[in-house]
């Protein structure tokens, strides 16, 4: 069952209503994909920001409401705070357990051009509507969802938390796993199945152009920002011109009303830019950087039966538990490939479904914008227009 | 080093007063050539408000536009400025009748104006009465020029901007028609919206030169101020004329009246020296009575005849004033109302490529 949730616009919810769809195209997402009645059973939103300072760091927590109707949690309604460092922490876990599915991207730890100070609202805001999508995603996935962490993660006390992350494997057997990880990752690259192997050619290209269109939108929206920085001074000049010509005061007084109707377009159209592709865009920058890690986790895996058959092969080591060994190996294998490659399909298919929605939002804005702008300028030239015939009959005996 | 000559070809008929036309070949003239032309008109019609030239150098330039004055955009645009110019000229009811412009526009000669008054018209003067008609017109021109180079210098960097904003759009049609070599379902879709995104992207280009020729308009009238500002100072300067001559009547008739009565009070050289050197002869007395009478004399018609030409000029100069004013509001609006037609047009252009472009994004 899935439920391909069109949340990218969802800001503030004061209410504890169900996700609302905002935008009407993600109306006609939500109903061509509703084949399936809607089975959503969990709905988390992430809100209210708030700076902790202690002797030691300041921090920013952020609300978490969680409200279900699911049998295995205790209460419908939760309400916890978390700081980022606790997502990252669920990030990891959820990782662990689940090394080849694709988990959800975190926003970024810090974003380096152009940051003053650590915490300015522009960043939170953004990193909160982020950690939104983060853990919406994660209750969309059909196999993520009912992962133990997860509930505990939104459920539990800051205490409770605490305890429970202290709990699991070490730090440095963690290290240890990951010198691991690299040291066979080639080799499990070698044995790379054909299918894999398009698929990390998909991720290597797909990568490149993600990157490329989100600097391109960023690109556009400094330009667009520019623009109306611009264009704020031109509409008042006209306005200065007319106080020194009597017959065109009106005329004048007009287009300066104009452009600045323009302007206020403009704007409309640099904000609906920044909530609708910009996320979006670079969510899947993040993606991209997941699934290069979850392919190599796949090898790794891989190359973890590969060595133990060679050493089968050419009887290295002590042979008599290999073949049960192997016989365990083989069964990983097998299920990692598997929930990869169900994933895989999950994930293109939700990538092509925002990617559209992003852009198709992107289109509309601009239309909207340019419509707006025509329509401010016709209905100037309409009262020249009728000025004129005034005049015109006025002049007449 | 040649600058770039001009080409006009102007088929003009001009009738002769026996009922003949002549029809006039093409000929060169050079930008300095029409410079000439116009500190002529400056000179011999004072009163008349002069259209001016498009600009000698290019100014008020946004960053893609080329401030070389070689450049082919600027030359056109320049051509198209001169011919407005000599079509203002043609078009004034005074002007078109004057006979140098008939040869600029006929004969292949080269002529020299070597006019003190043209330095004189550079010069500024004290006036102790101005007229305050010719004081607000003076304002007002500083006023003009002052607000239209601030308009120019914000749309040029207006359009600089938009000139960002569409071109980048152009990078997104490469990198999906790259991106729709990878995707099977979305691939069609992508690569039909990466057209239109270099349609996008290449309309800014149209767009911006149309508006070129909308600030060119604007710019003539930045011009015209400096052409106002002529007619005032003319007219300064006439007034300036005046008083001094009245001044000097009056000094002249005090003289006059001392000498006759025989009490100093104002002061002269002859005085002084009569007072160091001695008394003169009533014989000399009276030779400098008669010289000073011929004087005032003279004086006074000359006064008389600054105050017609005085009254004259404002009276011609005001009705080419009241002219320019109804042709400045006819041409600002039309300027105004053509700068609205290029936008609707600009916005229509924009619905219709995003519409496309939706459908593509729509369809992937």
């Amino acid at each position: 069952m899935e439920v391909f949730s069109k949340d990218a616009s969802l800001m503030d919810m004061n209410s504890f209503s169900p996700m609302m769809p905002t935008s009407p195209l993600s109306m006609i997402n939500q109903i061509k994909f509703e084949d399936e009645p809607d089975l959503k059973d969990l709905f988390i939103t992430v809100d209210e920001p708030e700076s902790h300072v202690t002797t030691i760091e300041t921090f920013i927590t952020y609300r978490i409401i969680t409200k279900t109707s699911r049998g295995e949690f205790d209460s419908s309604e939760f309400e916890v705070r978390r700081r980022y460092q606790d997502f990252l922490w669920l990030k990891g876990k959820l990782e662990e357990a689940h090394p080849t599915l694709i988990i959800p991207p975190l926003p970024e730890k810090f974003i380096v051009k152009g940051m003053v100070e650590r915490f300015n609202d522009d960043f939170i805001e953004t990193r909160r509507k982020a950690l939104h999508k983060f853990l919406n995603r994660i209750a969309d996935h059909p196999t993520l969802t009912f992962n133990e962490d997860f509930k505990i993660f939104l459920t539990a006390q800051a205490w409770e938390l605490s305890s429970h992350k202290k709990q699991g494997p070490g730090l440095l057997s963690r290290m240890g796993q990951t010198v691991r990880a690299v040291a066979s990752s080639m080799r499990g690259v070698k044995n790379r199945p054909e299918e894999f192997m398009e698929m990390n050619n998909f991720i290597e290209l797909f990568s490149q152009k993600i990157n490329l269109i989100d600097k391109i939108s960023q690109r556009i929206y400094k330009e667009e920002r520019e623009y109306f920085d611009e264009m704020k001074e031109y509409g008042p000049i006209h306005i200065l011109w007319s106080a020194s010509e009597e017959d065109l005061v009106d005329t004048l007084k007009d287009v300066a009303s104009c452009i600045d109707r323009c302007c206020k377009a403009t704007e409309k159209r640099m904000s609906g830019l920044s909530e609708a592709l910009l996320p979006v865009v670079h969510e899947y920058v993040l993606y991209s950087e997941m699934l290069m890690g979850v392919m190599k986790r796949r090898d790794q895996i891989q190359a973890e039966l590969d060595s133990k058959v060679e050493a089968l092969t050419y009887k290295k080591a002590d042979t008599d538990l290999l073949p049960e060994e192997i016989g365990k190996l083989e069964d990983k294998v097998e299920c990692a490939n598997n929930a990869l490659k169900a994933d895989w399909e999950r994930w293109k298919q939700n990538m092509q479904n925002d990617i559209k929605l992003a852009f198709t939002d992107m289109a509309e804005e601009n239309i909207h914008y340019y419509e707006q702008c025509l329509a401010t300028w016709e209905s100037f030239l309409t009262s020249q227009t009728n000025l004129h015939l005034e005049e015109a009959s006025e002049d007449k005996p | 080093m040649y600058e770039t000559c001009v080409v006009l070809f102007l088929f003009r008929s001009v009738e002769h007063t026996d009922g003949q036309s002549v029809l006039t070949d093409s000929l060169w003239r050079r930008y300095s050539e029409f410079e000439l032309l116009r500190s002529y008109l400056l000179v011999y019609y004072p009163h008349i408000v002069v259209p001016p030239l498009p600009e000698k150098r290019a100014e008020f330039v946004w960053h893609k536009l080329s401030a070389d004055n070689m450049d082919p955009d600027f030359v056109e645009r320049r051509r198209i400025g001169l011919e407005n110019f000599l079509l203002r000229i043609a078009s004034h009811p005074i002007l078109c009748r004057d006979k140098i412009f008939y040869l600029f526009l006929t004969q292949v000669f080269f002529f020299y104006l070597a006019d003190s008054r043209l330095k004189a018209l550079n010069a500024t003067f004290r006036v102790k009465n101005p007229d305050k008609r010719f004081t607000d017109l003076k304002h007002y021109s500083d006023e003009l020029q002052s607000v239209i180079s601030h308009l120019l210098r914000v749309r040029a960097r207006v359009a600089d901007r938009l000139y960002g904003v569409y071109k980048v759009h152009g990078n997104y049609g490469r990198v999906f028609s790259e991106w729709s070599a990878i995707e099977k379902e979305m691939g069609d879709g992508l690569q039909s919206a990466g057209h239109h995104m270099d349609v996008y992207a290449s309309s800014i280009d149209d767009i911006l030169e149309d508006e070129e020729h909308y600030a060119d308009q604007l710019k003539e009238y930045l011009f015209y101020a400096e052409a106002l500002r002529a007619v005032c100072r003319k007219h300064e300067l006439m007034q300036y004329d005046l008083e001094m001559a009245a001044q000097d009547l009056a000094s002249k008739k005090q003289q006059c009246e001392e000498l006759a009565t025989g009490t100093v009070r104002t002061f002269s050289l002859k005085g002084m020296t009569t007072k160091l050197f001695g008394q003169e002869t009533p014989e000399q007395r009276e030779a400098r009575i008669k010289v000073l009478e011929e004087q005032i004399n003279e004086g006074e018609q000359q006064l008389k005849s600054k105050n017609l030409e005085g009254r004259e000029f404002v009276k011609n100069a005001w009705a080419d004033i009241e002219r320019f004013k109804e042709q400045k509001n006819r041409d600002l609006k039309e300027a105004l109302i053509s700068y609205a037609v290029m936008q609707i047009s600009m916005c229509k252009k924009g619905i219709q490529v995003w519409t496309n472009a939706k459908e593509c994004f729509s369809k992937m």
